[in-house]
């Protein structure tokens, strides 16, 4: 299908239809991960380490085996130790063995509430009672915690033999630094030397969980002959059947994975935690094994993304064109390998025109949970200290913040910091708008500040699968293998809708299970409108070509003399013949007649995904007494290439501006001296709640991306990047602090204005 | 594997002779918002629950001669409905009211707030503030107890075994007295109090204060009585001086801990600035009335 | 081991079941009469993920034993429509993208009802407060702003149905 210009022309794309999966959503009827019980199902729980790190001894699992009711005890003793192969699953690298050993530690324990055993017993009393029984010996090691104490000279090592990549020379001894990346172009020391101005700092930021509401959760059933079912809450059925495979060396095909609806993930679920362990112990009890993790165990043991430090330093002429950019990001990976370092530092310099810019940065581990996937992996934390620095720069300079960044503003044909060529983008846009927007120039009060600030998110495409059926009504179902876990299922319905020119109501979409329809990368990076919408469209073309062609038959004329329009065949044009328009009802009812079932799958690993860039403008109140800081209103804007479904579009800014907040002002996760985490609930881990905020104005510029029939871009990623920068320059402004390490909570206030006072 | 038991007495007697008799933890239960968490995370194995909710009058709000009776199990939700007590002691109902969320506040009670033994119970400064009684029944019979006396450390309180709370009373409101409570917390809602300052002033015909009380949460192991705030305040129509000396006596009477909800530094500060903007409301309040 | 025999009214239906005396009317609620619409985010009281009806009051059914529902009346998401037509709230949910995951939003929907049947004029600051107590962490929680106030518009009579 050739890409629609002209936004007139479409009649369902751009609308607000109600969700096909609503109904069961507010009536409770939807199946969430821990909604699904068979008969005979066993409880599973996991037993965790209660020490950062420590050696396992030894592990005694009789004394629970002997509990009547126990059915299965499960240590890493029956699990593969499978060798280590790196592997890209769901958003990014990953390593099979390190997620076997996040499953279940095998000789030591990296990260309190990593897990040493798993019980599966008849009752929830009875499973508790087993986990108390599994007597685990600890040799307990020194622990660290912090991303730079981790890369001290002295610090205690997680893995004996990790040798830090990408220096040189290659280091003869053991850290727990274990990567360094570069991205950039240019001299940038050389672009320092040119700037009439140069602004610096250096920013840290807490770690943080996606904090879905949803727990992990799963129910898993195993045959005598090996084949498997799974239900479970993901982000990607095939990504669980992948990992489950190979931590448990299982044939693919012998495992089914149904997904469930999933109560959020926003990146926290595209690993694996529970399932091979609800495998293992079903195979064992030969009954089914549900595990569902409480809320402790979500943070506690779930990953949440990398806190770290940020250096930032961005020289410029007076005229603000920027010379020289150079940042260096350290993060925590959690325990094993894979923070999202590079992305943070392909992001960190996107959003401008730069001739000479680097960003360098390090993964780090230590000993804290594995961290996962979380909206824009990386990006909000080099683009809280790059932003913050581009506000100083602007007070030095003297010059409007959206002005300075327009000055410098990526554009087509600019080289981005992390290699590529743009091609067409909506940065200055966006820009223009936000400074267009009423909010940008009105009034404030005392203690009252304004901040604004952006972000880049590549977006990215991918593997995805997808079917149309046309049914012998008329209707058709659209079968896809993207889990929706935003509203995905109406832009599909409607993407397909548009093609086929039959009414939305007319299709209905359902998410496929892993034997139902090909297989399709997570549902992350913002992928699934821009790649399973690709999918979706490109199906229901061929699903046209084919009525056409049946027509073509049912006339007894040649297939190119017809044309599709409005979801009828109708002649190509007057010598094609005088046969009235048939609808793909009456097309589909002789489907029998003219050769059988109209369907189309379409399977593709989609490219061009479009870039996207948002610019947020916050106003703040910051209480001087007391620290606390009060959103008053916040703006977001963003291309988003096209809005499908612009209420799931506004949505998704929304959610993801808010989660910035959170990120921004009271979001951390917090140590005791022992390295265990002091406030895994969510009484302590503070997300914002309805009273915190104002109504999210969400602003959707449309620059659409020609790579994608109807200029989808990818809406998910961009919206928790800017928040944190936008409201740190806020408070700027409103005290004349800068505040350089999140969360921006009120004793960090309060004290930055003691600190002010001197 | 210990086996908890559950009763749901309807008298006074048979509360007081099952929790007497218990031989192991029992534990009482009115709302239950805070033992459901601690049965759950195991931080509490009782082998008995008495849930006092079918004791007649230990739910409910009566307005008498002398003033107000509060029962022990009486939900937030309710005290927050009660339009009489809402008038007589708006810091005691705000207070009571900011315990969790609205799905908290429809079980929530004064009695759970107070024996929980937190030092961070919102309703505890304020029903302190307004010199409120816990009437406490129990195997030797009956007692009064200002409610100051009943959290010792905490977690503890003065109750022994076999006694619980039975009803809270108040005093009628005098002429020109009022109430008010206000926390620090980091969001707008469902945080634990950083800090928590109940006041309570009665004032004369000219605005002067006659009586005050000044109590502060969260900021020491118990509440705390701040005697010299009550000293700022009295003779004074809470001016820029009586504030003054109000914020230092709060800060003085603090012995916080540095914890995951703030730092002793920020806890000390806070309570003077609690102390002065809740001390301005109760003066706005008893000079309305 | 003997269990407690509770007789209850679920959605005005009566009802009755078994439980341990320490199992939560959550627990009793999705694993006993098998009425899942209420999830649980937390167990602890802090995302209202959970929130049923005790005798009409809004209340975290993680925060409540399952014995003392004995001779009260539980109302739940599965009790809000009527038959096949959805509530008022339920409609506007969906007409405004209230949701997104949707794990929140029967918890949600309980405690707008319990809202409305109380203050049927709420102010957007009031409505705010609240649900404070019902986490959701996809929507920023403007879209169910404004479903609220459209749906209490709605209940009130201003808008046409």
């Amino acid at each position: 299908m050739n890409f629609v210009a002209n936004k007139s022309d479409l009649k369902v794309v751009g609308t607000r239809p109600v969700r096909p999966d609503g109904m069961d959503k507010v009536t409770g009827k939807a199946q969430f991960g821990a909604d699904l019980t068979l008969a005979g199902t066993l409880v599973g729980k996991i037993k965790r380490s209660p020490h950062a790190h420590a050696r396992i001894v030894a592990i005694d699992t009789s004394k629970a085996l002997a509990i009547p009711g126990v059915k299965s005890v499960i240590t890493a003793a029956d699990i593969p130790d499978i060798p280590s192969e790196e592997a890209f699953v769901g958003e990014g690298p990953t390593n099979f063995r390190d997620q076997s050993l996040n499953c279940i530690a095998r000789d030591k324990v990296l990260y309190e509430g990593h897990a040493v055993a798993a019980v599966a017993a008849t009752s929830s009393a009875i499973a508790d009672a087993a986990l108390a029984a599994i007597e685990v010996t600890y040799e307990v090691l020194p622990h660290v915690i912090d991303v730079e104490a981790a890369m001290a000279e002295d610090a205690p090592i997680l893995f004996e033999g990790m040798i830090t990549q990408g220096v040189d020379p290659k280091p003869t001894k053991a850290s727990n630094i274990v990567k360094k990346v570069a991205f950039g172009h240019g001299d940038w020391q050389a672009g320092m030397a040119e700037a009439d101005v140069v602004v610096e700092g250096k920013y840290d930021t807490a770690a943080v969980h996606q904090a879905y509401i949803e727990p992990h959760a799963c129910i898993a059933s195993v045959n005598p002959d090996g084949q498997t079912t799974i239900f479970a809450s993901s982000q990607g059925q095939f990504m669980i059947r992948q990992y489950t495979a190979k931590i448990l060396g299982m044939d693919i095909a012998d495992i089914r994975v149904t997904p469930a609806e999933i109560g959020g993930g926003f990146g926290g679920k595209t690993i694996v935690y529970i399932e091979p362990l609800a495998v293992a112990m079903s195979r064992q009890a030969g009954r089914p094994v549900k595990i569902v993790m409480t809320r402790d165990e979500v943070f506690r043991a779930s990953g949440p993304t990398s806190g770290g430090t940020i250096e930032v330093k961005i020289g410029a002429k007076k005229d603000g064109t920027i010379t020289g950019a150079y940042a260096m990001v350290k993060l925590q990976a959690g325990a094993f390998p894979g923070s999202p370092v590079a992305p943070a530092c392909m992001c960190a310099f996107a959003m401008y025109d730069l001739k000479n810019v680097m960003a360098e940065g390090y993964d780090v581990v230590s000993n804290r949970a594995k961290v996962a996937a979380y909206r824009a992996p990386g990006a909000p934390i080099s683009t809280f200290a790059v932003e913050s620095v581009m506000d100083e720069l602007a007070i030095k300079l003297g010059m409007d913040p959206i002005d300075l960044r327009m000055k410098n503003a990526a554009k087509q044909g600019t080289k981005a910091s992390y290699g590529p060529v743009f091609p067409v983008i909506g940065f200055e846009e966006v820009l223009e708008a936000a400074k267009a927007h009423p909010h940008w120039t009105a009034p404030l009060g005392p203690n009252q500040g304004r901040g604004v600030a952006t972000g880049f998110w590549f977006n990215i495409g991918g593997e995805s699968s997808a079917s149309v059926f046309v049914n012998e009504d008329g209707s058709v179902s659209v079968v896809s293998g993207s889990p929706d876990i935003g509203g995905s299922r109406a832009s599909m319905a409607m993407m397909a809708a548009e093609v086929l020119g039959i009414p939305y109501e007319k299709v209905r979409p359902i998410i496929g299970d892993t034997a139902q329809i090909g297989i399709t990368g997570v549902t992350g990076g913002s992928r699934v409108t821009f790649a399973t919408g690709m999918a979706t469209t490109q199906a229901a073309e061929r699903a046209v070509d084919e009525l056409k062609k049946r027509a073509a038959m049912i006339w007894d004329i040649s297939p190119d003399a017809v044309d599709w329009k409005d979801g009828e065949a109708v002649p190509a044009g007057a010598n094609a013949g005088g046969f009235d328009p048939l609808p793909l009802a009456a097309i589909a009812l002789k489907a029998a007649k003219t050769g059988g079932p109209i369907n189309a799958e379409v399977s593709i690993n989609a490219q061009g995904a479009g870039a996207a860039f948002g610019a947020h403008i916050a106003d703040v109140e910051v209480d001087p007494e007391t620290g606390f800081v009060k959103i008053l209103r916040y703006t977001a804007v963003q291309d988003v290439g096209r809005a499908i479904h612009p209420s799931y579009v506004e949505g998704q800014i929304q959610g993801g501006a808010t989660q910035g907040i959170g990120w921004a002002l009271n979001e951390e996760y917090i140590y005791d001296k022992n390295g265990r985490m002091d406030n895994a609930g969510f009484l302590d881990y503070r997300v914002p709640v309805a009273s915190d905020l104002p109504m999210i104005e969400a602003v959707l510029v449309e620059v659409p991306n020609p790579r994608h029939p109807f200029g989808v871009r990818g809406v998910g990623e961009v919206p928790i990047i800017p928040p944190m920068a936008a409201i740190g320059n806020a408070i700027k402004a409103a005290t004349g602090m800068r505040l350089v390490s999140l969360p921006m909570s009120p004793p960090k206030v309060r004290a930055a204005f003691d600190a002010a006072k001197g | 594997m210990p086996r908890l038991s559950y009763a749901a007495p309807t008298s006074v007697p048979d509360a007081i002779k099952l929790l007497a008799g218990a031989a192991g933890l029992a534990k009482v239960m009115s709302g239950g918002t805070d033992l459901l968490v601690q049965l759950r995370s195991g931080r509490t194995s009782p082998e008995l629950i008495v849930d006092t909710k079918k004791i007649p009058g230990i739910v409910g709000i009566r307005e008498t001669e002398s003033g107000f009776v509060i029962g022990a199990a009486t939900s937030g939700a309710e005290i927050g409905e009660h339009a009489g007590l809402c008038a007589a002691y708006p810091g005691i109902v705000e207070a009571t009211n900011l315990i969790g969320s609205t799905q908290v506040q429809g079980r929530a009670s004064l009695a759970g707030n107070l024996c929980n033994a937190s030092p961070a119970a919102d309703s505890v400064p304020a029903v302190i503030a307004s010199r409120g009684v816990a009437i406490v029944v129990g195997p030797n019979g009956q007692r009064s107890v200002p409610v100051e006396q009943i959290v010792t450390a905490p977690g503890r309180t003065s109750l022994a075994k076999g006694e619980f709370i039975l009803e809270f009373h108040l005093p009628k409101p005098k002429a020109h007295q009022s109430d008010a409570y206000l926390r620090f917390i980091p969001r707008t809602e469902m945080d634990i109090a950083v800090v928590g300052c109940g006041v309570s002033v009665t004032l004369d015909d000219n605005g002067v204060c006659i009586d005050a009380r000044v109590v502060l949460g969260a900021v020491a192991p118990t509440q705390v009585v701040v005697e010299a705030g009550a000293k700022a305040l009295i003779g004074s129509k809470l001016d820029e001086a009586a504030l003054a000396a109000l914020d230092a006596a709060a800060r003085a009477a603090c012995n916080p801990i540095n914890d995951k909800r703030g730092t002793i530094d920020f806890r000390v500060k806070v309570a003077g600035v609690m102390a002065r903007r809740t001390a301005a409301i109760a003066f706005e309040r008893a000079g309305a009335r | 081991m003997s269990k407690i025999h509770v007789t209850t009214t679920v959605n005005g239906e009566p009802a009755e079941f078994l439980c341990e005396p320490q199992e939560s009317m959550l627990d009793v609620l999705r694993d006993t009469l098998k009425l899942t619409g209420s999830k649980e985010g937390c167990g602890s009281g802090d995302c209202g993920a959970c929130s049923i009806t005790l005798d009409g009051r809004l209340v975290c059914s993680c925060l409540m034993l399952g014995v003392e529902a004995e001779g009260h009346s539980i109302g739940t998401i599965e009790g809000v429509a009527r038959g096949d037509e959805l509530h008022p709230i339920q409609r506007k949910f969906l007409e405004h993208a209230a949701l997104q995951c949707g794990f929140c939003t029967p918890g949600l929907i309980v405690a707008v009802k319990a809202l409305l049947e109380k203050n049927p004029n709420p102010t957007e600051t009031e409505a705010r407060f609240w649900i404070a107590g019902n986490l959701c962490r996809c929507t920023g929680y403007d879209k169910i702003l404004r479903a609220i106030m459209d749906a209490a518009a709605e209940l009130r009579g201003e808008v046409a149905a």
